[in-house]
């Protein structure tokens, strides 16, 4: 039986994955920010299987929580086996270039709050010698773009970090999984117009269950992000700063 | 935005979209001036699940699990979970909805606000007789707990009431016990609407599960010949045995056919070769609930085969000893070509539910669908409809799209009572309609 600790648990791509997790037995603590989400939850994942669950609602953005968020997960879980990281905000990028504290917020929410859990998480995974932290960055912070380039820059310093974190931790025997969504329909994104390549959290959930199983390093999801990054990547700076993404 | 039509896709509505983020949320859209109507999965087939111009409030997010007692078989959950996702978590513990539609991808709140019937009508009612209680958001955000003891006439009222009297947030259901998934089934072919009439009184009695297939397009002699069936649940005594769900096939029709593929030429030899498929009288089979039950759920979006017109549901009840009105319908959906393969015959029971506008009552039920071909189709509805009226007889608010709403009233008398319980920022499309509001 797995012991998982889910960040960020009242986001609709944790919530999905914490199903799967559930419905084959597991003992889960889940973090987050509202208690009567986190109290919905745990009912939902108890009756769909989940053997042993308790919750702590924090506000992420205080890092002073951090320690005592990891150590009442560790007490509850013993072993943490898998963690997702899954909180965040998507902001909104207008209104960050023209009010510097809105950024803040969303480098605050989206990048700093991972890395100073993902420090506290490295030494306890180091420790147990084994483990899985998963982490759900973005395609946003694979190139910036003038559209959402502060949410990109978030992402993409997560992004960076987890790939030094997974070069520190591999000798130890523990996987660090970068999780690179596309364009998610979620209620963080219900404003957005839906094209084609939208798809619903529960196939991104069922992504991230595979790619913890197979241990991989980074996944793009659905697959077909790694070819339109690719391709968005491949673009010369001189050609792509002139396009209106 | 997506798009949120009917499952007739015959017309387009403009809405804005607020949907429900959490139950215990503040009801979405109630700080705006428009109409409210909560929105499941648009399985309704007419308007009755359409706000134009208004608000509707997608129930998506409100997919949670609340309680589940594996022992008795009473399970609580969110309105937004579909048939589906509850019968993913009650099959493989012995449990099975105690009535089912014809689709599984409806949800629980739209189960109740349509207060749908199965197979099993003349056993088990309507799935409202087996709502035990559920939560009522009103837009002067109150939250009435409602039971046969508790707001029992909330209760009623929202039973069958078309979302109109305000968000159902989540509800508790007994479900019925089972020791497999599989059904024992009998196909038994009938030739005529006397013979059907026959196997439904024989049948009703010993089978849990009845329904028959009809060729709509059959005349004369053959007038509403057709292939029966009926099943129940198999049983296995000693251990309890795995009962699993089954991943249908995940076909999907991609984009709308073009309209001259559905013809009376088409259809008709269809119906002719799936008639005389089966070349014994009864043939008997085991096969798992999920074809049993929801055979079109295999082929996603199968509504687009009916093209960019999109189509119409007819479903009437017409009382038993009005045999020659069931026969008149036949006669004229025959005559006109224009009915499709989809179509359904079934007795219901006596049984009556707690909804004040309940559909299922005492009768035979004849449900089929229409391509959109415009104004002959009107036409031929107005007539239908008009049959029904002479009758005494009734149509289903879920299935429709035309209806007058002097008929309307005459087929749901209680309609009068029922608005007192309205909530007064809820509307619909459909409630504009029949309540002579537009």
């Amino acid at each position: 039986m797995k012991n998982i600790l889910i960040i960020g648990a009242t986001s609709a791509i944790a919530q999905h994955t914490a199903r799967l997790y559930a419905q084959s037995g597991c003992r889960m603590f889940l973090v987050g920010r509202r208690e009567e989400a986190l109290k919905l939850l745990t009912d939902d994942l108890k009756a769909r299987g989940a053997v042993d669950i308790d919750y702590l609602d924090v506000d992420l953005v205080r890092l002073e929580e951090h320690e005592k968020v990891i150590e009442t997960a560790a007490g509850f879980l013993g072993n943490i086996d898998i963690t997702l990281l899954a909180h965040g905000i998507l902001g909104d990028q207008s209104e960050e270039e023209r009010d510097f504290s809105k950024a803040m917020e969303c480098l605050n929410v989206n990048c700093i709050s991972y890395l100073s859990l993902l420090s506290i998480l490295a030494d306890v995974c180091e420790k147990q010698k084994n483990g899985t932290i998963a982490v759900v960055s973005s395609v946003a912070g694979d190139r910036g773009r003038q559209s959402n380039y502060i949410y990109g820059t978030a992402k993409g310093a997560v992004s960076i970090y987890l790939q030094g974190l997974r070069n520190r931790l591999y000798k130890h025997g523990v996987n660090v999984l970068t999780i690179k969504p596309g364009f998610v329909d979620t209620p963080m994104t219900s404003g957005f117009e839906k094209g084609m390549l939208w798809v619903g959290p529960e196939r991104i959930a069922r992504g991230i269950v595979k790619a913890v199983a197979k241990e991989k390093d980074v996944v793009y999801l659905p697959w077909f992000w790694q070819w339109i990054m690719l391709v968005i990547k491949l673009i010369p700076e001189p050609v792509f700063k002139r396009m209106n993404l | 935005m997506r798009d949120y039509q009917s499952w007739g896709r015959y017309r387009h509505a403009e809405h804005v979209v607020l949907p429900q983020r959490w139950r215990f949320d503040e009801l979405a859209g109630v700080s705006g001036k428009q109409s409210i109507l909560p929105y499941g999965k648009g399985r309704s087939y007419g308007d009755s699940c359409l706000n134009d111009g208004g608000i509707i409030v997608p129930t998506e997010n409100l997919d949670h699990f609340l309680h589940f007692d594996t022992g008795t078989g009473v399970l609580s959950c969110e309105s937004g979970v579909t048939l589906a996702q509850l019968l993913e978590l009650a099959v493989p513990r012995g449990w099975f909805l105690p009535v089912t539609p014809g689709t599984k991808f409806a949800t629980l709140g739209g189960a109740i606000a349509n207060d749908v019937h199965g197979k099993n009508h003349h056993v088990a009612g309507t799935f409202g007789c087996h709502v035990r209680k559920f939560e009522l958001l009103r837009s002067d955000g109150s939250r009435l707990i409602c039971s046969a003891t508790e707001n029992s006439d909330y209760y009623q009222a929202s039973i069958g009431g078309l979302g109109l009297t305000g968000l159902i947030t989540w509800a508790e259901i007994q479900l019925k016990k089972i020791s497999t998934a599989f059904i024992e089934r009998e196909a038994i072919i009938f030739s005529n609407l006397k013979e059907f009439l026959a196997l439904s009184l024989e049948s009703d009695r010993n089978w849990e599960y009845t329904v028959a297939w009809v060729d709509c397009l059959s005349a004369g002699k053959s007038l509403g010949r057709g292939i029966y069936y009926r099943g129940r649940h198999h049983e296995e005594q000693g251990e309890a045995r795995a009962c699993e769900t089954r991943k249908t096939a995940n076909l999907k029709i991609p984009f709308d056919a073009p309209s001259f593929l559905l013809n009376t030429a088409t259809v008709k030899s269809f119906n002719a070769f799936y008639y005389h498929k089966q070349l014994k009288k009864c043939s008997s089979s085991k096969i798992h609930y999920d074809p049993f039950f929801y055979p079109l759920d295999g082929i996603h979006e199968w509504n687009r085969l009916y093209g960019k017109q999109g189509f119409f549901q007819f479903q009437c009840v017409i009382a038993d000893d009005k045999e020659g009105a069931l026969e008149e319908l036949l006669k004229r959906i025959s005559k006109s070509g224009q009915g499709s393969f989809l179509s359904v015959l079934k007795r219901f029971g006596n049984s009556t539910s707690p909804g004040m506008l309940s559909f299922p009552r005492t009768g035979i039920t004849l449900a089929l669908d229409f391509a959109n071909k415009g104004q002959k189709t009107m036409r031929l509805l107005d007539e239908l409809e008009q049959i029904v009226v002479e009758a005494g007889g009734a149509i289903y608010p879920a299935k429709d799209a035309i209806m007058k709403a002097r008929h309307f009233q005459q087929f749901y008398p209680k309609w009068k009572d029922f608005c007192e319980y309205l909530d007064p920022r809820f509307s619909s499309s459909f409630w504009r309609r029949v309540s002579g509001q537009s």
